[in-house]
This record gives C-alpha cells, structure tokens and sequence, in this order.
C-alpha cells in the first residue's frame, strides 16, 4: 500500500471523486425520491440507468461516429449532449413508470407483503438486464469521444477538462430544478405529502397512485441525465453497468440518510471522494469491496444514515 | 373447505386430502415408490424425458438435483422465514472452494471435507448474518446481494485460492462402499446428492413440525408481532441463515468435487437469482412446491435448448408474473386457516 500516491495526486483524486459522486448523486436521488414515497428500495432502479446509458449509446451511434474523428466544437457538442440527455432521461423516465405499473402497482394494490415486491422488482431487474445482454451481445459497447479531454488548466496535479466542467456544471443545474420542484410545486408537494404520511394524504386528497406514478418518472428522469454525464465521462457501457453504479449510488443514499433528498447529495460525492482514494491505494478492483463495506458498517452503526430520515417523519 | 379449493387450485390441497385418507402401509409404498423412481431415474432411457446435446444423466446432475437441493436450503430462509437472501450463491461458492483447497492441500478426502464445507458455509452464515439480519429486508436484501458478488471479487482478486483462472485437477470423492466416483459418469454423483436431498428434506421437515419452524412461520407472518410473542426472532433468523448456508456449501462441496476444476465466474449473481426463481414458482415454504420449482425450471430450458440462452430472461419475467398472479407459488404451502376449517 502506497499512501503517498494520495498526497501526491491529491487535488486530482478529489475532482475525479466530485464528477464521479455527482453521477452518483444522480442515480442516488432516484432511490431516495422512490423509497420516500414506497418505503421500499427500487431494485430494478439499476436498469433504469442502464437503459438510459444505452439509449445514449444508439442515439451517438445514429450520427455515425467513429471514434476517430477530431473532437467537436464547444458548441456543436453542448447540442448533442441536450439532445442524447433529453432522449436517455425521456426514455429512463417512460421506463421507471412501466416498470412501476407492472412491478409494483397490482402488488401494491392487492397489499401483498415486502417480499413479493421486492422479489418482482429484482426479476423486473434481472429481465431488463439480460435483454439488453441479448441486444448488445454481452459486448462493451464503445462511446466515441466527442469532445477534448485534455486538460485546459493545470495546477500541481490537478487537470481541469471540459468534460468533468460539463459533469459538475450540469449536475448543479439539475440538482437547482429538482430543489425547486420538490419545495415549490404542486407534485413536490405532492411527493413530500405522501412520504409523510400516505394514509394521511389520501385524506387530504392526494392522488397517491399518480404522486407514485411521478415520483419514478423523477427518479428515472434523474438517472436518464447521470446515465449521459456517465457516458462522456467513461465512455463504455455494457448490460450490467448498472450493478456496480447502482449499488454505489444506493450506498450514498444509505450513507446520506436514505429518503432525505440532501442526504443522498453529500452522501454521493462522500463516496465519490472515498472511492476515488482507496482505489488509488488498494488498486481499482478492490474499489466495490470498500464501498460494500461502507454500506454494511453505515448498516450497523447508523442506519438513518449521516443526516436521517428527512423526507418522512418517523421510519413505518 | 370445498369453497376455498375452488377458489384457488391448490394440487397441494388436493394430495394433502388423499394422503390423510390413507394408511401407514400405503404411505410407506408410496414413499418406496417415488423414492425409488428418482434412484432408477438415470437408468431409464427414455426419449420422452431424454435431453437434446446434453446427456440426460448430466442434466439430472447439473442443474435438476443440485438445483433441488439449493432451494431446499434457500427455501429455509426466504420461505420458511421470509428473510431475502440474494446471496446465497456465496454459500455455494464457499463450500466448492472449501473442498477444492481442503482436498489439494491436505490429506482429507471428500467425505472427510464436507463437515468443513458446511462448517465454514455456516461460519460465513454467522458472520454475515449475525450484523445483517438486525436490518429490515429491504436493507438484508442488498447486503447479501453484495456479499454474494464481494466473496466473487475476493475470488478473482486474491491469487492464493487461484484468482481468476480457478483451481482445477480437484479429486473426486473416494470410492463408496464399490462406487466408484468418475470423472465420465455423473450417475453416481446423482446418487449421492439424491441421497444428501432426502436427508436435507428430512431434516428441515423435522425442524419445521417443531419449535423452530413454528417460531419461523412467525416471524415470516409478522415479525414484531413474533418478538412481542417472545420469539427470540434473532436467534431464529440466525439459525435459518445458518442452515440454509450449510446445505449451499454442501451442495458446494458436491459440485467442486464432480466438475473437478472450478472458477470465480461460476458463482455469480445469476445462480442466486435462479435458485430464488425456483423458490418463488415452485412455493415459498413449501418444501416439495420447492422442488417441484427446481426441477421443472432445471428441466425446461435443457429440455427446449432454444430456451436456455433466455434463460435469465425468462427467470425475471417469471418472478415478476408470479409475484402478480400467483404469489404463492405454483405449489402453496398449507394454510393454517386451511387446516382450522377442516378440522370443523
């Protein structure tokens, strides 16, 4: 083990570990929004992602690049991008809603135990998976690259690129409108009401099963938009990429308080930062083992996570 | 009683009227029977049940019997118990390397082995679920969802137990009272985990006639409701986990020492997902809807191989159409409410 890898490469590891814990950030809030909502942790929420990186991957692949061209121009590339993140998050987000009615809804509405529902979501998941393993040929499916990634600013070790800029810059954007639809319309309204108390807001005249409906069309939507900042940040995707985003991103929701919308934020670029330093000294492949490992002991010693429960007032 | 067979159609229902009607001595062939179908099974040479590319017998090895005998032991824990184990190929995988290490680097031969192969299975039952199984299901799901993939990583990761290429030249089980164990003949492999089955199938029906099954049954109904009762829900949870765990590393131990060369990518997430599979459609909790579950969702993409590189597919696509039309299963287990009314 080689500590001095983290002083020396230390600002470069925690910008790498911010652009990564925003992705995750992204994906993480589609837990938390549906745990609010469901108390129930969506399992098939992975695919959702997944689909979406592979919506990216089709529509890149439609403008027929090869990989080898000279990147875009600024301009040229913030247009794509807009275009393949509004298809991937409207195609995640159609998704999450299906997946809702045919995984959830019927079950929920027939009061059937925790256990069927999770078991239903975790075959919705593992079919999603294997589909998308069929139609890509359980091959790594390549993204071109589309834009400079060499550093414009250099200090010390630290290298700024345009597309970890774009990832941070975007993020933020979306993380500004989402606080602005759970705190000032109607349907975050709707959302909070019924994470409180469902029995309550049906009282109140809440339509649960059309806050339910919207709540995954956020989450999916959320993950549609982490799915294109993790394409042009990687670059590759394949049938069960998200796995491993997944359960890093359910981590952070743990980590944050699962349920609390601010939680699942710091919580994500938390274990951005602290994947991206253990990585550089254990080596990458015993990254998940330490993030499994977080999930578990944040499990044992604080299950409410590092900010609590927030969205709802007492776990049912 | 006759209303609510024919609300729902429960072949359970119906063959437990038929077996209260007979005798001890018609039971006792009826046992001799089945019993001995399923030991001459491998000897019949019959097209109808014969396998396309694959030899029959193998099948009857891989998946059939040690399908069965997994979800004999995951029924104990999310049927019986209602505790979601997304894991349990790590048991597996525990008892497979258990008897690969044990058999090369010390003397022990297989039957010597499998007391350590549960044993260790058991151990990691303990380690894991003592911390897990403190958590609600949704949290247990996840955490034995990454264990099952952090011991595949461990196995990739660390060269001592052979990385990612595995071990191979593993021995076989030593020759029993003049069966011989060979690499080319699965028949007596089948034998023997057929044999391990019925024992592991006694037992659990043993276990859940008494204290422990009923304490089970309460906590997969309610669990509050089951500690207020005064079940230590802890201490059964635990056992279940426990139990569940050692018949996994012994169908481990069995597996390692018939393929004889084992690798991390054998025990990945799918397994997990297809014992749980046959768990779900055969019954939760139900020990012969378990089997019956296995055995048909072994059989059928091996018998139609056109299906069997959809396999996981239709795997998902079947939890999801059982959960909705069929929760209990395609073979429930018996309803105590069931039992009330007859007894009227």
């Amino acid at each position: 083990m080689d500590f001095s890898i983290i002083i020396t490469n230390f600002w470069s590891l925690a910008l790498d570990g911010i652009v990564v814990g925003a992705i995750y950030a992204l994906v993480s809030l589609g837990y938390t929004l549906v745990y609010g909502v469901l108390r129930l942790i969506n399992f098939a929420h992975s695919e959702i992602f997944m689909i979406g990186t592979m919506v990216v991957y089709f529509v890149v692949g439609l403008f027929g690049f090869t990989g080898y061209e000279d990147p875009l121009p600024l301009y040229k590339f913030i247009g794509l991008f807009l275009l393949f993140a509004v298809a991937a998050a409207a195609v995640s987000g159609l998704c999450a809603v299906i997946l809702e009615f045919v995984a959830y809804r019927r079950l929920r509405n027939m009061g059937a135990s925790r256990l069927s529902s999770l078991i239903s979501a975790i075959g919705a998941s593992f079919f999603l998976v294997e589909v998308f393993r069929k139609i890509s040929d359980s091959k790594n499916l390549d993204f071109p690259r589309l834009i400079n990634k060499d550093p414009f600013f250099t200090w010390g070790t630290l290298y700024l690129s345009a597309d970890k800029i774009l990832v941070i810059v975007g993020a933020t954007i979306i993380f500004i409108i989402l606080n602005a639809i759970i705190h000032k319309t109607k349907l975050g309204l709707g959302i909070r009401a019924v994470s409180q108390d469902e029995r309550t807001s049906i009282l109140m005249g809440v339509n649960v099963n059309k806050i339910i409906s919207y709540t995954f069309l956020l989450g999916g939507v959320l993950a549609g938009v982490g799915s294109a900042f993790y394409m042009v940040f990687y670059e590759t995707t394949k049938a069960n990429v998200g796995f491993l985003v997944g359960i890093s991103a359910f981590t952070a929701a743990v980590l944050g308080g699962i349920g609390n919308v601010k939680g699942a934020l710091y919580g994500s670029f938390a274990l951005g930062l602290i994947q991206q330093y253990t990585a550089a000294v254990l080596g990458y492949n015993w990254r998940d083992v330490v993030t499994f490992v977080i999930l578990v002991f944040v499990l044992l010693v604080k299950p409410t996570g590092l900010f609590g429960e927030a969205l709802q007032k007492a776990r049912v | 009683m006759s209303k609510i067979s024919a609300s729902t159609f429960n072949p359970r229902d119906r063959f437990g009227d038929w077996w209260d009607g007979t005798n001890q001595l018609q039971r006792s062939i009826f046992r001799v029977v089945l019993i001995g179908f399923f030991y001459a099974l491998p000897l019949l040479n019959n097209p109808i049940i014969d396998t396309p590319e694959t030899s029959f017998t193998s099948v009857l090895f891989y998946p059939l019997i040690m399908f069965s005998l997994m979800a004999v032991g995951l029924n104990v824990v999310v049927g019986k118990s209602g505790i979601l184990d997304l894991g349990y190929v790590a048991f597996f995988a525990i008892g497979a390397y258990t008897h690969a290490l044990l058999s090369l680097h010390t003397g022990l031969n297989f039957w010597e082995i499998i007391p350590f192969a549960m044993g260790f299975a058991m151990l990691a039952g303990v380690i894991l679920g003592l911390p897990a199984l403190r958590l609600r299901g949704d949290y247990l799901a996840i955490i034995t969802l990454g264990f099952g993939e952090i011991v595949r990583i461990v196995a990739i990761n660390v060269d001592a137990i052979g990385g990612a290429a595995g071990i191979t030249d593993i021995p076989g089980p030593t020759s029993f009272f003049g069966i011989e164990f060979t690499v080319m003949d699965p028949r007596p492999y089948y034998w023997l985990t057929l044999t391990l089955l019925l024992l592991v199938v006694w037992g659990v029906i043993r276990l859940s006639h008494r204290k422990p099954g009923r304490a089970w049954e309460a906590i997969r109904e309610d669990e509050d409701v089951a500690e207020f009762m005064g079940v230590a829900t802890l201490k059964y949870k635990l056992w279940a986990f426990i139990i569940g765990g050692a018949v996994g590393g012994l169908a481990g131990a069995v597996y390692a020492s018939q393929i004889r060369s084992i690798q991390p990518e054998l025990f990945t997430l799918n397994l997990s997902i297809m014992i749980l599979a046959c768990v779900v459609f055969g019954g939760m909790g139900n020990i012969w809807g378990v089997i019956v579950g296995a055995v048909l969702l072994g059989y059928i993409p091996e018998k139609l191989r056109f299906l069997s590189d959809y396999r996981i597919i239709f795997f998902g696509l079947l939890m999801v159409v059982m959960m909705n039309i069929r929760p209990n299963g395609l073979v429930p287990r018996k309803k105590r409410e069931h039992v009330r009314e007859k007894q009227k």
